[in-house]
């Protein structure tokens, strides 16, 4: 299930701006790798380069490689639509679809993709919600809609919308950031089960989370405001954290600037 | 109301004694907020009250007219008030209104919804943009104008759609043809539909516009294609804008007059199909007969007016249950 992410040479640019500039990096499967920076630094629009969000963004465009195990999302032929099918995302603030039930909420991914029976179904959204944590607290409310659950079982919902179609990564921007500490604990405790099946990528502002969930860490900087963002450095979060090997990791880190 | 304020202005020692707190709950304590709380109350009261008069006049000169018809006033096809004894029905009237309305919602509801989402979501900016003005330019041509257009173009150029809707659909009676001019209810249905769609479309662009970009790419990012983006966030956002926005273009259909009178031959009758010439609407028929209306004449006709003034209250009324049937699934509470 889970897939390798390695990029190469990735610059993303909002019409004639470069806002990321030559990224590379490798992700490894079943592993949960953060990326923490200042805001602007290019962290979120790299997170929606890996499953082409990024050019739904009027003027947004591309150059590089992505490549996902041994295929180039990228690459001539490829259909982004597809690729979103594969590379699941969870964002910043809860959105579960307003309109529908806690149960069309999980299997709309699903219904996308193609026809199942209703036990087929019933099976899935069971298990989505059971995945991620949310399945005792509404079990009893699967036809009330979405819209009506807290903000940090939304979250959840929106987890378990995005784990129904079995994706191979798991992109997530700031998945915690709207939420309180107790729901924020909840979702970190679901990362760390989601990473024996998915390879996971997540966007935070919180050092202590970063710290807490992920086994590698990116540090995002830019040079000033106008200058295009740059991965600094990748490292193992232990290290990032306790023995960084380029100074600004170690000054952000520490709260020395930023 | 107000209170904040209240405490902003007050020593915060010193809490406010009983008149005080009465003058700051009303939220009257400066003038400029008195002078703004009469005139917006005063607006408020104001429509209430145009609405009871008309509703009133509407009342009272029909009742006149109906204690002294012979006929049924709702199912007759007769109307002939200054006859003695006077018949007059609303049945032709009411007929001719609804199916035109009908057609004209049929028709126009679609196409709108369309224009809409393409501005929003397919078009180019720039071409959305041009479309957009061209359509707000169609919503300032008066009805009169369109009145000419349809008696003059439309109705010489409906015979090859009647022709072939006889053809293929003859047999549903519906669309039978005898060969008749085309001054029918379905030709009055396609001017109204045209007549309406701006209001409709620009309504609805408005809505879909507003869809909030994080129902989208949560639609995007589960690998949704732009049409299914559009059947999962946006539709299900602005679908009771839509409702709101075709009621806005049914009220004008249904009040529509000028632009129906010079394209249909009215008769006091109804023809199953909707292609034969002839029929009425309520709007239509006030304006072809005021002018040479005797006394009881212009009651009658204000008479057909109150049952067209409760058609009109009777179709916002349900679309506006329609949308609050399903509020907590409305986009409001996202």
């Amino acid at each position: 299930m889970a897939k390798r992410i390695d990029v190469s040479g990735l610059n993303a640019y909002y019409g004639s701006f470069l806002a990321i500039e030559d990224i590379s990096m490798t992700v490894e499967p079943r592993s949960v790798t953060a990326f923490i920076g200042p805001s602007g630094c290019g962290k979120s629009t790299f997170l929606r380069t890996l499953n082409r969000m990024h050019e739904v963004t009027p003027g947004g465009r591309v150059e590089g490689k992505v490549m996902l195990d041994d295929e180039n999302l990228y690459g001539a032929g490829i259909d982004p639509v597809a690729v979103r099918r594969e590379v699941g995302m969870v964002f910043q603030r809860p959105n579960p679809f307003p309109t529908m039930s806690v149960y069309d909420n999980v299997a709309a991914g699903l219904r996308l993709n193609g026809k199942y029976k209703k036990s087929e179904l019933d099976d899935i959204v069971e298990k989505s919600l059971k995945g991620a944590n949310l399945w005792n607290e509404v079990k009893d409310r699967l036809n009330k809609p979405g819209s009506g659950l807290s903000g940090g079982q939304q979250q959840r919902l929106c987890i378990a919308r995005a784990i129904a179609v079995e994706p191979n990564v798991l992109l997530m921007d700031e998945p915690c950031s709207a939420l309180d500490p107790i729901s924020t604990l909840a979702i970190e405790d679901l990362i760390g089960e989601l990473k024996e099946r998915f390879t996971i990528v997540i966007v935070t502002h919180n050092m202590q989370q970063a710290a807490r969930v992920s086994d590698r860490t990116a540090f995002f900087n830019l040079a000033a405001v106008g200058q295009p963002g740059k991965l600094i450095e990748i490292d193992d979060t232990e290290r990032i954290f306790s023995n960084p090997s380029v100074q600004a990791t170690e000054d952000y880190i520490s709260g020395r600037f930023g | 109301m107000d209170i904040t304020t209240q405490n902003h202005t007050a020593p915060p020692a010193l809490p406010p004694d009983g008149a005080e707190r009465k003058r700051a709950a009303r939220g009257a304590t400066r003038p400029g907020d008195r002078i703004f709380l009469g005139l917006s109350r005063g607006s408020g009261i104001l429509v209430l009250v145009i609405m009871a008069a008309i509703a009133a006049f509407l009342t009272y000169r029909a009742s006149l007219a109906i204690s002294k018809d012979e006929a049924n006033f709702l199912t007759s096809f007769e109307w002939n008030p200054s006859g003695i004894p006077p018949e007059f029905g609303i049945a032709v009237l009411a007929f001719g209104t609804i199916v035109s309305s009908v057609i004209a919602m049929a028709i126009a509801v679609p196409i709108s919804v369309g224009i809409a989402l393409f501005i929003t979501h397919y078009a180019p900016r720039r071409l959305g943009g041009a479309i957009a003005y061209v359509i707000d330019l169609l919503a300032a041509v008066p009805s009169i104008v369109y009145g000419l257009w349809g008696a003059l173009f439309l109705v010489p150029h409906m015979d090859g759609l009647f022709g072939w809707l006889d053809d293929y659909l003859g047999w549903t009676g519906i669309f039978e043809w005898g060969g008749g001019a085309p001054r029918s209810l379905l030709t009055v249905g396609v001017l109204l539909a045209i007549m309406i769609l701006p209001i409709i479309t620009n309504v609805s662009r408005e809505v879909f516009r507003q869809v909030p970009r994080m129902h989208e790419e949560a639609a995007l990012a589960l690998g949704a294609t732009r049409w299914e983006v559009i059947r999962m966030s946006v539709l299900p956002f602005g679908r009771s804008g839509v409702i709101s926005a075709s009621m806005l273009g049914l009220g004008r259909a249904l009040g529509e007059t000028m632009a129906v009178a010079m394209v249909l031959s009215p008769t006091f009758d109804i023809s199953a199909s909707l292609l034969d010439p002839g029929g009425g609407t309520f709007a239509q028929n006030i304006a072809s007969k005021f002018n040479e209306a005797t006394v009881m004449g212009r009651d009658a006709l204000i008479a057909s007016g109150l049952v067209l003034f409760v058609i009109t209250l009777l179709v916002n009324g349900a679309a506006r249950l329609i949308i609050a049937r399903r509020k907590e699934y409305s986009g409001a509470n996202a």
